[in-house]
């Protein structure tokens, strides 16, 4: 019987770089030493000193993993595809990836920036999404897309079709909905391997210490000061690295705080007061603008679950929609900042409806 | 010194919608001062007892003036003012 044969990236040394070969035998183990015949070192890969295989191997026929069925012994027919997926290094963590992770994750896993080792890092990778609004949007997607294995995602909303102009996750049918089951339908349909986890109180001082520490990353999409403020204590107290982006008619700005190393208070010690600001809702903002910015905060994150390449640390992206116009300045560490200074005052979340002088909504 | 400002669009209505307002002036607190004689109301929205609010910060060229000499910080032909307020947007 001649079967194809999926082989993943670490075995494909053995088999000239080739992601698919052909292979026969009546059955999988049939099969398994026959490519160890065509490809010598394969056998080595998969099977033990006792020529039985190695319990981090996993072998699937026609997408059913072989302990599902018969075990080494599964029959195969002709024309069946077969696939051996090994458990990637590090990835002790977790079970091995699937042939459907494999071939959904391809474009990663070819590239030597991300591999199976950097999807095992975005499998693992646990990120929270303050907002399923505007710049929640296209976060949520793209670390859906990107195969992020746990995504939390808060917001107290529903879906209004003013909405729908931006907030590119929610659709016609899901207006007046919870903004989180919206979001949790889109997020697993376009990849059913994420865990989702929604809360849907608001954030306060009183359940955020409950909430953020359950993360690797935050990534800030609120569209009010009090809880910018609020996110912003709780990552650094949670010691979590938070990606702040925020938006305004058609200008976006964008950085990435590492704890100790500088805060949104080190940037804005204080918050406007009510009304002197006006917020998206007051003043409108262009459908478009989150997309970009999303987008921005969404590869932020990737890459420091990867940690690859340079993160918007100690710098504040700006970017001008109308101009088109990019452009970084310099922030940094305030020691006289209350909370992540050298004499810190908030050692603890506070009322952060008191401190801005608004509520946790857009004000 | 004509130094150029950039004005966020929070600001535009103060500047007839210009974002861009060349200026001179030999420091950045008299460069504020300046800024508001020239357009009325703009100088409200920066300063509070004459200290610049704590919710907008002053890049010159790409770095915080409260890193450098805060309202002293001196200018020079050419340089770039921005203002940048915090924004809450997100939705």
């Amino acid at each position: 019987m001649s079967v194809k044969v999926y082989i993943p990236t670490p075995f494909r040394k053995i088999t000239g770089n080739r992601t698919f070969v052909d292979a026969d035998g009546i059955d999988v183990n049939g099969v398994l030493r026959d490519l160890d015949q065509r490809f010598p070192g394969f056998g080595e890969m998969v099977f033990d000193g006792e020529q039985e295989l190695l319990e981090h191997v996993n072998v699937y026929v026609n997408n059913h993993e072989i302990t599902s069925l018969e075990g080494p012994e599964t029959k195969v027919a002709d024309g069946d595809e077969m696939a051996v997926i090994p458990a990637i290094a590090g990835g002790a963590v977790g079970a091995a990836m699937t042939p459907e992770m494999v071939e959904r994750y391809s474009r990663h896993l070819i590239m030597d920036q991300v591999g199976p080792l950097g999807q095992r890092k975005l499998i693992d990778g646990k990120i929270l999404a303050v907002g399923a609004g505007g710049l929640g949007s296209p976060v949520l997607v793209y670390l859906a897309a990107a195969g992020i294995g746990t995504i939390g995602i808060a917001d107290f909303d529903v879906v209004d079709r003013s909405n729908l102009q931006r907030q590119i996750i929610h659709g016609t049918s899901d207006i007046g909905r919870m903004k989180v089951d919206s979001a949790k339908d889109r997020i697993l349909d376009m990849n059913p391997n994420i865990n989702v986890i929604t809360h849907t109180s608001p954030l306060t001082s009183d359940n955020a210490m409950e909430i953020i520490p359950e993360y690797d990353v935050i990534i800030n999409g609120a569209d009010n000061f009090a809880t910018r403020y609020l996110v912003n204590d709780a990552a650094f107290l949670a010691e979590k690295i938070l990606v702040d982006g925020s938006i305004f008619l058609f200008e976006g700005q964008v950085t990435t705080f590492f704890p100790g190393e500088g805060c949104y208070r080190c940037l804005y010690p204080s918050p406007p007061p009510p009304g002197m600001v006006p917020s998206c809702s007051e003043a409108g903002v262009l459908g478009v603008l989150p997309g970009t910015v999303g987008a921005i905060q969404a590869t932020e994150a990737i890459k420091v679950l990867l940690e690859q390449g340079e993160p918007l640390k100690n710098r504040l992206l700006l970017y001008d929609a109308l101009a088109m116009d990019f452009r970084t300045v310099k922030i940094r560490r305030d020691p006289a900042c209350p909370l992540c200074g050298d004499a810190p005052s908030v050692t603890e979340l506070i009322d952060y409806e008191e401190f801005c002088g608004s509520p946790f909504h857009e004000n | 010194m004509a130094v150029e400002v950039r004005v966020p669009s929070m600001l535009q209505k103060f500047t007839d919608g210009e974002k861009k307002v060349q200026v001179e002036s030999g420091n950045v607190g008299e460069l504020l001062t300046t800024l508001e004689t020239s357009y009325p109301g703009i100088g409200h929205q920066l300063l509070e007892d004459g200290e610049l609010r704590r919710f907008v910060n002053i890049y010159l060229n790409d770095e915080d003036i409260r890193f450098l000499d805060g309202m002293e910080t001196s200018l020079s032909d050419g340089d770039v003012l921005a203002i940048l307020p915090a924004l809450a947007g997100g939705a």
